[in-house]
């Protein structure tokens, strides 16, 4: 094939596209669209996957007992332990957050906050000097009770947790995430 | 050779604007950035003689790439490189994500139909001589494109860090550290450190995922421009008139692209087709992608394979055996490199219309070379499949007859030396056979081990962070059968009494029959006078004519002596001893049995039983029999006063340390024995082909 290494020489006129020209590209753009999409629906399928995942139930988790809470009115913070499971591996019982408890004088009864500022998610600090809580990422400031010091940045108090004190003195909080950011106190689901 | 291409200007040029809204936004885009040119210049490139079928193959593989760029992307967000997640993340993506399998599934077949489409583009391009001046470069730019290709299916091999993929890996890493001079130093660059381990995995992934996926996308611009520049390399003579690649080489392409596409899915899904056929349920984690059991160092892989495209490299190093590390060196760098080597010079030999002629024969030999070594490789793998073992049974009887001593094999056919030639050509034959068969065991073991890791994987408790070969490593279920064969089955037997082959087993063994070990069938059996001396008991062992042999013989075989309702009633409670009693024997008879072991003139003259202290015996003591504890005890140490004591045969002390060193057995190690031969293992819900 001598012809094989001449170079191709094109001639001037633009060739005709034939005339099914509108069927072929109609055909070609249904064929590479089905064959784009299993990697398109797989990917997008999977990728949506943690829309699926619910957090555990809200449950009441052992924190401390009353005799390690003081009745004078300043909130401790305590570790929150619980078994833990993060998509394949599952934890034994270990530290999985904080809350704030504290007790009036006198008083049995226990309130617990969450140390999670209800503005941004930061972490909540304690100022025992100022007797007031303060989040490092904003300067939100809250009352001892967690109620909200105005102005802030914060649009609600900080989110007080159910909590249960049993017989023998032993105090479960009921464990649970809220939306940040808005005014209303709203669980994750 | 200038090459020129043109292009009709008509359609380019601005036009005046266009009516309606979406019109005067489509204006706007096009003044600003250009982009009808852009797309012209995309579409409109000429295709002389006409689109055809055989240009589809550059494209199939640019559709293929970003296939698996797609794939690849959203499997990176849940992937974990890390020697405790690897595994696990691709467990969580293939079987508790959504659509993780089909995912998963597109990626790994898509993955190897890259690779022969490869082959077929690499045919297209040396037959069509479109090598040749001035597109040189631009064929040695496709040579490194294909590497970097055969690099990523290498590096991806190993990202889910099961068996199949460490073994394979460690083999090619190994073959790596052969190059000369920095051979070692590329191994531990590429391994990423002297073992194997996180920084294997980030390094391979980092690899797989970077560095020659970049490098690849930077080389097959390049490829496409100089493709574009020099125009496509047009099959002659042209026998049709030219063509716009829009739409008619487009519209080939695409479904070219549709095939290769439905191959893939029908590759994924042809299983689940299968499976409802047959009626059984559609595992959708079990479609798709293998995922071997978790990677293990300790554990022997008999069925280490290199994906199949790789296989004939592996087939080629068998050629080189009993050369060494030379014979290695020189088939997995040597050859393949001068093979590389000519593929690099084929366009200055395609000057020569001798010279192309060469390249084309040299490619389809490569090819026929490389199909070839796969079908060798197979058939070696696969023979036990299609062979008739049954055929060379005769071949089995003489080699086992003679314990295969060539002298008195050759005896045997009294110096006939063409019978003996054509039974030594029987025998090689039976030997490929077992040798195929061992393999095929090896798989099926594999898949089973794969199907058990998954199943621990799904327990409640998910997987601890120590991963899911620590899983694996304490489970009674896998573990049991492999500590029972190395440190037990020399001695015990452990085979159901009620299968064919049980008379066999249990007549080489030098120690009981231990299967079911605890329950009320094993206690009848041993309180049996026809079994109590036979080899699935004492029969093989020191007490074959023992006290408890001659007792059972003789004042137990006596219904005088001995009521059967007693007899019975001792054999659930030693069941309910161990944990493991009959359902449906009343407690009245559980109690009557405890009692009569216990009575000092019955079992207790012997044995001791309950909390009393008494008098130290050479038997052992039936508390607790054939529980956790009791099983423990006595694998730990036979000889212990609680057990045989003075009285032991042979059995060594497995929990004990001798001469200063570990004890043969670690305390879990036995309590994997013990759980294994009580039937104490997690069960799931899909519960594996028992195996034990």
């Amino acid at each position: 094939m001598p012809g094989h290494l001449r170079p191709y020489a094109a001639p001037d006129h633009e060739p005709t596209p034939g005339r099914r020209g509108a069927v072929a590209k109609l055909l070609a753009m249904l064929c590479g669209g089905l064959a784009t999409l299993p990697p398109l629906v797989a990917g997008g399928w999977n990728f949506l996957d943690p829309l699926r995942r619910r957090s555990a139930a809200a449950t009441f988790l052992p924190v401390t007992d009353v005799a390690s809470v003081p009745d004078d009115g300043l909130p401790r913070q305590f570790a929150v332990v619980a078994e833990r499971v993060d998509a394949w591996t599952g934890f034994a019982a270990e530290p999985i957050g904080a809350v704030y408890l504290r007790r009036e004088k006198g008083s049995d009864t226990v309130e617990a906050l969450s140390a999670t500022c209800p503005h941004a998610g930061c972490f909540v600090e304690m100022e025992p000097q100022e007797r007031c809580f303060r989040c490092p990422c904003h300067n939100s400031r809250f009352m001892l009770d967690g109620g909200i010091v105005a102005p802030s940045p914060s649009p609600r108090a900080m989110d007080g947790l159910e909590c249960r004190v049993g017989k023998n003195g032993e105090i479960a909080v009921k464990w649970q995430n809220f939306y940040t950011g808005i005014a209303e106190k709203v669980a994750r689901p | 050779m200038k090459h020129e291409r043109r292009h009709g200007n008509a359609s380019t040029e601005r036009q005046p604007a266009s009516a309606g809204l979406l019109g005067r936004l489509d204006d706007f885009l096009d003044d600003r950035t250009g982009y009808r040119a852009l797309l012209h210049e995309a579409l409109y490139e000429r295709v002389p003689g006409g689109a055809r079928w055989r240009y589809v193959w550059g494209s199939t593989l640019v559709f293929a790439f970003m296939t698996q760029v797609i794939t690849g992307l959203v499997l990176w967000s849940s992937y974990s490189a890390g020697a405790q997640t690897a595994w696990e993340s691709v467990y969580y993506i293939q079987h508790e994500m959504a659509g993780g399998w089909l995912l998963r599934g597109i990626h790994h077949v898509m993955a190897q139909a890259m690779v022969v489409l490869l082959a077929l583009h690499l045919l297209q391009v040396v037959i069509d001589g479109a090598y040749r001046a001035p597109r040189e470069v631009n064929f040695w730019l496709g040579l490194v494109l294909m590497m970097l290709v055969l690099g990523m299916a290498l590096t991806g091999y190993l990202l889910p860090w099961d068996q199949k993929g460490y073994w394979a890996t460690r083999v090619a890493t190994n073959l790596a550290g052969l190059v000369p001079l920095v051979g070692p130093s590329l191994q531990q660059l590429v391994v990423g450190g002297p073992d194997y381990g996180h920084h294997t995995l980030t390094r391979f992934f980092a690899l797989h995922a970077g560095f020659l996926p970049a490098t690849l996308v930077v080389m097959l611009v390049v490829h496409l421009s100089l493709f574009r520049k020099h125009g496509l390399c047009a099959k002659q003579p042209l026998i049709r008139p030219d063509a716009m690649f829009w739409p008619d080489q487009v519209l080939k392409d695409a479904v070219a692209m549709l095939a290769v596409m439905a191959v893939v899915l029908g590759v994924i899904l042809m299983p689940a087709l299968r499976a409802m056929l047959e009626g059984r349920p559609i595992v959708p984690g079990e479609l798709g992608a293998e995922l071997g059991a978790p990677a293990d160092p300790s554990q022997p892989y008999a069925a280490a394979r290199p994906e199949w495209y790789f296989l004939f490299l592996f087939q080629f190093l068998k050629v080189f055996e009993g050369w060494g590390a030379t014979g290695e060196f020189f088939g997995a760098i040597v050859v393949p490199g001068l093979i590389m080597g000519v593929m690099f010079l084929m366009p200055i030999l395609g000057r020569w219309q001798l010279g192309h002629r060469f390249n084309v024969a040299f490619t389809l030999g490569l090819l026929a070379g490389i199909g070839l070594l796969t079908a060798m490789a197979t058939n070696e793998d696969y023979a036990a499949v299609w062979a008739d073992r049954a055929a060379f049974a005769d071949v089995e009887k003489l080699l086992e007859e003679t314990g295969n001593d060539p002298a008195r094999i050759a005896a045997h056919f009294g110096g006939d030396t063409s019978k003996l030639a054509a039974f030594e050509a029987r025998a090689k034959k039976l030997d490929r056979i077992r040798h195929s068969q061992s393999f095929l065991d090896a798989v099926t073991g594999a898949k089973a081990d794969a199907a058990r890791a998954v199943e621990l994987a799904g327990r409640p408790e998910r997987i601890p962070p120590t991963g899911a070969l620590d899983l694996v490593r304490n489970d009674a279920f896998s573990q049991g059968p492999r500590l029972f064969a190395q440190h037990c089955g020399s001695c015990h037997a452990h085979v159901d009494p009620s299968s064919p082959d049980a008379p066999s087993v249990e007549a080489k063994a030098s120690a009981a029959n231990l299967h079911g070990f605890g329950t009320a069938a094993w206690a009848r059996g041993l309180l049996d006078p026809a079994r109590v001396g036979g080899p699935a008991y004492f029969g093989n062992t020191a007490h074959k004519e023992g006290d408890m042999v001659s007792f059972v013989r003789g004042d137990l075989a006596d219904a005088d002596q001995w009521k059967p309702a007693e007899v019975e009633a001792v054999i659930a409670a030693l069941a309910a001893e161990a944990g493991l009693p009959p359902a449906d024997v009343p407690a009245a008879v559980v109690a009557e049995g405890r009692a009569l072991i216990a009575d000092g003139e019955r079992c207790g003259s012997c044995h001791r039983y309950g909390p009393e202290d008494t008098e130290p015996v050479d038997a052992p003591n039936l508390t607790g029999w054939g529980t956790r504890d009791w099983l423990v005890g006595i694998i730990t140490d036979p000889t212990h006063e609680q057990f045989y004591d003075g009285m032991n045969d042979r059995m060594p002390r497995f929990g004990v340390a001798q001469d200063g060193g570990a004890p043969p057995l670690t305390r879990r190690q036995i309590e994997l024995i013990a759980d294994w031969l009580r039937g104490e293992w997690y069960r799931g819900t899909a519960h594996a082909a028992a195996r034990h």
